[in-house]
């Protein structure tokens, strides 16, 4: 039990998972995802990392050989770079262009903002496919800049309507766009379909702006996020509502069973939400270059309160 | 009691079967139904009910479709043009009916 756990009001995650008879353990590894520094230029709200501008953990080349190297060794059927902003680390056209050759799935996960002050990487992205993932909570700008930062709302449509005037989010261009909405509050978010539909009608009548696919993920309580939860009071009643809406069904198809992920040190995780809670893949601090080979299938997942978050509703896969 | 509306209640509702269990049934199940989608969207539902909500003035109510709103993906700007919408009703509601003092004051005046 995590320290968080001890002090949570809701049952720890691994006691649901036990009174519903599962486990959460870990499937044939499909997908590696390499979170490459902390350094980003906003500082949002709901950011499991506290990544931002003042963060100078950054993947350094030595370590992206080894990933490049982990890369070669086995085969993953996607490779998927987030951060903070992978923009900001220097040496990423060399990730991902070395990574690129590797995978059938390329996937840059970007704040929109970043990448507007690198059109040399949109270049490259597009050169080699890159599937974009780009962060927009809403479809307003009142809960994206609440979110986000002022500002945010108009410069992440100005980005939107360049990448799509390069192809980027264009039916037939080959060139995929996602996008990716938070909640902008300790709130659940919107179902997948409907937000989609309503993201996509109001992007192109505000802005022109369209894309290929819109994920709706809920805010995990860890990092930034949790410290806006315990300051305004909202921490208990947002554990209860992701515990109360724990759905069983999800735990087979969680992300953190198939992936795994390396963060800026080399260090591996079962996902990016371990990787913030400080709960190594194992159980023990292990390195890529040291990773012979892929994690056994069977082999156990540490988990914590923040887990509810991929298990609510219809869950995060 | 400090005061009569304790936003815990509203975590009580089911309570009131308690004594009269076949008709709070009816009702929930009815509720259930009403808010399911059909011809209007559940986010479509969740703002007229917030709106209502308003008119009829209940905490509760607000309290719980203000969340459901904006877990149903609306924005506050689509939630409080919807609180407008009641506003206008109410206020003009309020307003028509000074076309019956209008006619009962100039049956009455010279």
């Amino acid at each position: 039990m995590t320290d968080a756990e001890k002090r949570s009001a809701v049952e720890p995650f691994q006691e649901a998972l036990k009174r519903n008879g599962l486990q959460l353990t870990r499937e044939p590894t499909r997908t590696l995802q390499v979170n490459a520094g902390l350094a980003c230029g906003l500082s949002c709200g709901h950011c499991h990392l506290e990544a931002g501008p003042d963060r100078r953990e950054v993947m350094k080349r030595e370590t992206m050989e080894e990933v490049v190297a982990c890369a070669r060794r086995f085969s993953f059927a996607g490779i998927d770079i987030t951060g903070g902003s992978p923009e900001l680390v220097p040496g990423l056209d060399y990730l991902v262009s070395s990574l690129a050759p590797l995978t059938p799935l390329l996937i840059v996960r970007s704040n929109l903002l970043d990448l507007e002050r690198a059109p040399e990487l949109v270049e490259l992205y597009r050169e080699m496919k890159v599937v974009l993932v780009a962060s927009l909570p809403a479809s307003n700008a009142s809960q994206t800049d609440a979110q986000r930062g002022a500002g945010v709302w108009e410069r992440s449509l100005a980005a939107l309507k360049r990448l799509n005037a390069l192809g980027y989010g264009v039916e037939g261009s080959g060139l995929e766009l996602d996008l990716v909405s938070n909640p902008a509050g300790a709130f659940l978010p919107a179902p997948q379909g409907g937000a989609e539909k309503k993201f996509r009608a109001d992007l192109a009548r505000k802005a022109g702006v369209s894309f290929n696919s819109l994920y709706t993920f809920a805010n995990v309580p860890l990092g930034r996020f949790r410290g806006f939860l315990e300051r305004s009071g909202n921490l208990d009643g947002y554990l209860s509502r992701l515990s109360e809406g724990f759905n069983p069904c999800t735990v087979g198809g969680l992300m953190c069973r198939s992936q795994i992920c390396v963060d800026w040190r080399g260090r591996l995780y079962d996902c990016d939400f371990n990787l913030a809670a400080g709960l190594p893949h194992g159980g023990a601090a292990g390195s890529i270059s040291e990773l012979a080979e892929l994690p056994l299938p069977g082999t156990p997942i540490p988990v914590g309160d923040h887990c509810y978050a991929c298990t609510v509703g219809s869950g995060f896969t | 009691m400090e005061t009569y509306y304790d936003p815990k209640d509203l975590g009580k509702f089911s309570e009131i079967g308690k004594d009269a269990p076949e008709l709070a049934a009816k009702f929930f199940d009815y509720y259930g139904a009403v808010f399911a989608e059909g011809e209007l969207t559940e986010r479509e539902k969740a703002l007229i009910a917030l709106a209502v909500a308003h008119a009829v003035q209940c905490p509760y109510c607000i309290d719980a479709y203000t969340r459901a709103c904006l877990e149903k993906g609306s924005n506050l700007g689509e939630m409080t043009e919807a609180v407008h919408v009641v506003n206008a009703i109410r206020g003009g509601a309020s307003l028509v009916h000074g076309v019956q003092m209008r006619k009962i004051a100039e049956k009455l005046s010279l």
